[in-house]
């Protein structure tokens, strides 16, 4: 046995032949792999990553079953026309496991390996915010549908493009709904308190700014301003300010988990406010999941399938629903939605450009102006859709209604919740559902929107 | 400090954080048991504890789908999982059992990834939750809510406690554990097998953790990725308590959760954790340093 | 061949490399940059944990510092790129070793596991609380400024500022190892309580490993912003449970406590998680968690040990056979 007194820090010649062995190794390997082409042939191939495995893994699956999906539907239709040929469609993925270093790598990856020339956005603001840099560098035309964050398109990026509302978007309304119903009552805005609780991430971040500049500009004030760490589970120190300062209006912005616990967590504490407003409630399925105790939750969402829009594609959003659901077994959640609504972007864009050279492409992106089943998409000149607005459905009777945008909205907001003593057995079992449906909602229970 | 003002103005609100930190410290405390058990005895810090807990929640996910109420998911949840645990040590951590305790950190997490990533890949990301359609009481004139679940949580926690405490002091296998812990050497020269006695200790800090598991999927959420913060919560009352201190760990968990929920109150949630480590490295060096004043160093 | 000779062949066959690799694999640069990070990571752990005995589990403390120090300076600087970026490593460098300097005497006095413990507190109270503090960008972070140039010189620019930081860090621990320092630190580690005997200062000896180590780790913190192209505190910055861990395995796959052992776990520990990320796409992190498990496990003294074992001779030792029986016949 060697021991440490008479080990000699002699130099290991060897060890160190190894580590070039090793080097070189790489090296040849690395050489030795093809780069391949794009469009090679009749193809047309978009790049994207997406989460696969981590915290954003149903979301990313959403995502690229939105991407599979359109792809799937263009091929059906014959493929896309640039100038004088068709092409088909096709997408390489790769798994960023959710993470914001992993996505960049493996764009890039994408970019100088594979040979890719469109990118498609990944799941998440803060995965598109460490691409975005990366397709801007390489001068690539990205069209996301998942990456809301204002922030975005600040920083003059030319190639980035997102069909969707920037997330400061999502609960704007909900605070402008609260300020019509205060009026009715005949309460000043300054009278009128928000509470926040968000999870400490980009997107959440969003909504919170949304929400502050909006009760900001109508004179309204934001008595709680908590911002959860990730891992946190309980929000009772949050509660319990809750219920010291009464609130008109708790907002919670905490993805799925976040939507979860503050559905259970009001309702366990019995905590009384007068507007519960969340996002994520259909990937959380609160409706399914606590059918008394979601009632009256008011959510932010970019789409519904209950809305009128429709294009050539896919026909109304109600089809694509139907299509979605026969092609995977699940509702379609808005981010399939939004997925497959980047990919028509791109189809739309090749098909104007009657090139496949990248600039041409992005430029063409630029100048889109088009109707889908997702709704419409105009892009201002930093890359944000400016056509569509975000949209806002309340539970009742256990089912998502859309009550805002009026123009939209075939259900009226019930406000305020009623107290917690008044609310009896789960809604499905007390009430038949009352008024107009909205055409998508066709099941009982809800759909997992 | 305006939530201070509110805390001065409205004592009743004290009194809800500090139930709130003994309820939710409650559930921590019981993972820290488990810790502190294999800790003592084998000298291993399970990395991979808070995937026990996750996998155990899992058992109570399915239990409910299943249609059995969730409460019975605790006893399935322990056995679920001492089974596992013992798998666990036959494959994997007799390995590490007797060599230096840094090893046995790094291997434990390795298991916490792989546990977790086939968790990941076998449940899916998404969050699952089990509903115990249990109530809420209410204190001091209404003011103060104790979710029933979570008072089940404290229960468990004292229960464990005391059963583990009795356990060990009267059972067979129990003393064997002590003795093993004390001095494995002179416990085989008795006749003991020690091996036995690891895999038993470690089978049951499982079960443990699973019992906990099935508590965390009533009380919170379950998903794959909630295994890392459980381990370093536990971990870090095992520390403040001191190893071997096991009345401690109650008391330490509930004073760091009461912490959490002021520091959450008082500064916003988004200093709740930050705030929590900075303790814990403050109270260790404050430790130390006393130690040192005689010459000695934190064993 | 003479040792000498081989040993001086295989330093300058693998500079050779690191210093063409640009052009031999550029579509690998990036991949190639991140290596010499990783090496960067393996070697700084190792002056306190290998050669010193004490297993940190929050070096990247002083990462992230670096990486915050340097995004920031460039933020709110009007300079042109390369000189902020200059200056920017120049502050996260002064911040890392003043961090390490102001916390090591506490820190350091901790023994075995309560210093790990605590400074694996140190890295997670670092990551949550500029994850709350608004004005470093919070939960969001940074975007920091990109450098100016085509794609692959910007690639292979951050490439050779790594390389050089790898190389650096090296050729300093080579020199800091033959030095009294060196040995200094092996006593510490072999048995501080008689190296207190003999009358070495344990305290400043320990203070000055961690801030030669604080000093390479935030000096590689402003070039890996840059190339990541965004700073998250949770993530990238302060990423305790993958690179804070990682700096760990890789010492130790590679034999703690050797010079050449970090560099060789490095480069075999990015190798193969490359290669289970391409190959293995949706199991790698099952396979990386299971590796880590066969690591500590089977390679406990690491690559290097293990090579030490079977054939001390290429190490330059000689190990005598014990006689048999005893007394001579």
């Amino acid at each position: 046995m060697i021991t440490k007194g008479t080990r000699r820090r002699a130099w290991p010649r060897r060890a160190a032949l190894i580590a070039t062995a090793a080097a070189a190794a790489i090296f040849a390997a690395a050489r030795m792999l093809p780069s391949r082409a794009v469009a090679a042939g009749d193809t047309i191939t978009l790049g994207a990553a997406v989460s696969l495995t981590g915290k954003y893994s149903t979301n990313g699956k959403n995502t690229l079953d939105g991407y599979q999906l359109a792809v799937k539907r263009i091929n059906e239709l014959g493929g896309v026309k640039v100038g004088e040929r068709t092409y088909r469609l096709a997408i390489k993925y790769y798994d960023d496991e959710s993470t914001s270093a992993r996505g960049a790598q493996l764009v890039e990856r994408l970019i100088t390996q594979d040979g890719i020339k469109y990118i498609l956005g990944p799941y998440s603001s803060g995965l598109t915010k460490a691409i975005a840099p990366v397709t801007e560098k390489y001068q690539l035309p990205m069209v996301e549908g998942n990456g809301a964050d204002r922030s975005l398109f600040t920083h003059g990026f030319r190639y980035l493009f997102a069909v969707l509302n920037t997330s400061d978007h999502y609960l704007r309304s909900a605070v402008t709904l609260l300020a019509d119903h205060a009026k009715d009552l005949g309460r000043k805005p300054s009278d009128v308190k928000i509470a926040i609780a968000i999870e400490n991430d980009d997107f959440s971040q969003d909504v919170r700014d949304g929400i502050v500049e909006d009760a900001k500009r109508l004179g309204m004030q934001v008595v709680i301003d908590d911002k959860l760490p990730p891992e946190v589970n309980d929000m009772s120190s949050t509660l319990t300010k809750v219920k010291a300062l009464r609130p008109d209006m708790l907002a919670v912005s905490g993805h799925a988990k976040g939507a979860t616990l503050a559905v259970r967590q009001v309702a366990e504490q019995q905590i009384q406010v007068p507007m519960l407003a969340l996002t994520h409630c259909d990937s959380a399925q609160i409706a399914e999941k606590f059918p008394r105790d979601a009632e009256y939750a008011v959510c932010g969402s970019q789409w519904d399938e209950g809305l009128a829009y429709s294009d050539k594609w896919f026909g109304s959003a109600h089809d694509y629903a139907e299509r979605f659901k026969k092609e995977f077994g699940y509702e379609a959640p808005y981010q399939a939605a939004e997925s497959t609504a980047s990919v028509l972007v791109f189809v739309d864009a090749f098909t104007r450009a009657k090139s496949l050279d990248p600039k041409k492409v992005r430029d063409a992106i630029a100048a889109t102006d088009m109707m889908t089943f997702f709704g419409p998409i105009k892009f201002d000149e930093t890359g944000k859709n400016v056509a569509k607005s975000m949209v806002l459905y309340q539970v009742q009777g256990g089912q998502y209604k859309v009550v805002a945008p009026e123009r939209w909205a075939r259900s009226k907001l019930i406000f305020p919740m009623p107290p917690w003593s008044e609310r009896g057995a789960p809604a499905s079992a007390s009430h038949a559902t009352p008024g107009p449906t909205g055409s998508g909602t066709a099941s009982g229970t809800g759909s997992g929107r | 400090m305006d939530n201070l003002r509110i805390l001065i103005q409205a004592p009743v609100l004290n009194l809800q954080l500090i139930v709130d930190g003994v309820l939710v410290g409650s559930v921590f405390a019981l993972a820290a048991f488990g810790m502190a058990l294999v800790w003592g005895v084998t000298n291993i810090i399970n990395v991979a504890q808070g995937e026990l807990v996750m996998l155990g929640g899992y058992v109570a996910i399915y239990t409910a789908a299943a249609g059995v109420h969730p409460l019975f998911a605790l006893p399935l949840a322990f056995a679920a999982l001492y089974l596992l645990g013992w798998l666990l040590y036959r494959l994997v951590v007799f390995r590490v059992v007797g060599r230096d305790l840094f090893i046995s950190v790094l291997a434990t997490f390795g298991l916490s990834i792989l546990l977790q990533q086939l968790a990941n890949q076998f449940f899916g990301a998404d969050i699952r939750t089990a509903r115990p359609e249990l109530g809420t009481l209410f204190l001091a004139g209404g003011r103060v809510s104790v979710p029933e679940i979570k008072l089940i949580a404290l229960a468990a926690a004292l229960v464990l406690g005391a059963a583990l405490t009795a356990f060990l002091k009267v059972s067979r296998l129990g003393q064997a554990i002590r003795a093993s812990a004390q001095n494995p050497r002179a416990a085989r020269v008795l006749g003991i097998d020690t091996d036995h006695v690891y895999a038993a200790t470690f089978a049951l800090n499982a079960a443990i953790c699973g019992a906990t598991g099935a508590l965390v999927a009533m009380t919170w959420v379950i998903h794959p990725y909630l295994g890392l913060p459980f381990t370093v919560r536990s971990f870090m009352i095992v520390v403040v308590a001191g190893l071997g201190n096991v009345l401690g760990i109650p008391i330490v968990a509930a004073g760091l959760g009461t912490v959490e929920q002021y520091a959450g109150f008082v500064l916003g949630a988004e200093f709740q954790t930050g705030i929590l480590f900075s303790l814990l490295v403050a109270i260790l060096v404050a430790r130390n340093q006393l130690l040192r004043r005689q010459r000695r160093h934190l064993e | 061949m003479t040792s000498g000779v081989a040993r001086r062949g295989a330093e300058l066959g693998v500079l050779a490399l690191g210093v063409a690799a640009p052009w031999l694999a550029p579509a690998w640069v990036t991949q190639l940059a991140f290596l010499w990070l990783m090496v960067l990571f393996a070697l700084t752990w190792d002056v306190v944990g290998g050669q010193m005995g004490y297993n940190s589990f929050g070096n990247v403390l002083f990462f992230g510092l670096g990486a915050y120090a340097t995004s920031l300076l460039q933020r709110g600087s009007h300079l042109g790129y390369y000189a902020s970026l200059f200056l920017g490593m120049g502050l996260s460098a002064v911040i890392a070793v003043a961090a390490a300097a102001l916390l090591g005497p506490l820190i350091l006095d901790m023994r075995g596991h309560y210093f790990a413990i605590a400074t694996l507190g140190l890295g997670v109270a670092a990551a949550e609380l500029f994850a709350a503090w608004e004005w470093v960008g919070g939960g969001s972070g940074i975007l920091p400024a990109l450098p100016p140039g085509t794609v692959p010189e910007r690639n292979r620019f951050f490439y050779y500022v790594l390389f050089g930081l790898a190389l650096a860090t090296f050729l300093t621990l080579r020199w800091a190892y033959r030095t009294r320092f060196g040995l200094v630190i092996n006593a510490i580690r072999d048995d501080e309580a008689k190296a207190e005997a003999m009358g070495l200062h344990t305290t400043r000896y320990k203070v000055a490993a961690w801030m030669l180590s604080a000093l390479f780790l935030g000096l590689a913190g402003g070039p890996v912003a840059g190339l990541a192209g965004f700073v998250d505190p949770r993530d990238l910055a302060f990423a305790g449970s993958t690179f804070g861990v990682w700096m760990v395995l890789m010492a130790i796959l590679g034999g703690k406590g050797t010079l050449w052992g970090p560099v060789v776990g490095a480069v075999i520990f990015h190798a193969v998680q490359e290669a289970f990320w391409t190959f293995l796409l949706g199991w790698q992190r099952v396979a990386l968690g299971a590796l880590i498990v066969a690591i500590v496990v089977f390679f406990p003294e690491g690559i290097m040990g293990w090579l030490r074992a079977r054939n001390p001779g290429w190490f330059g030792e000689v190990v005598e056979e014990p006689r048999r029986g005893g007394a001579q016949p």
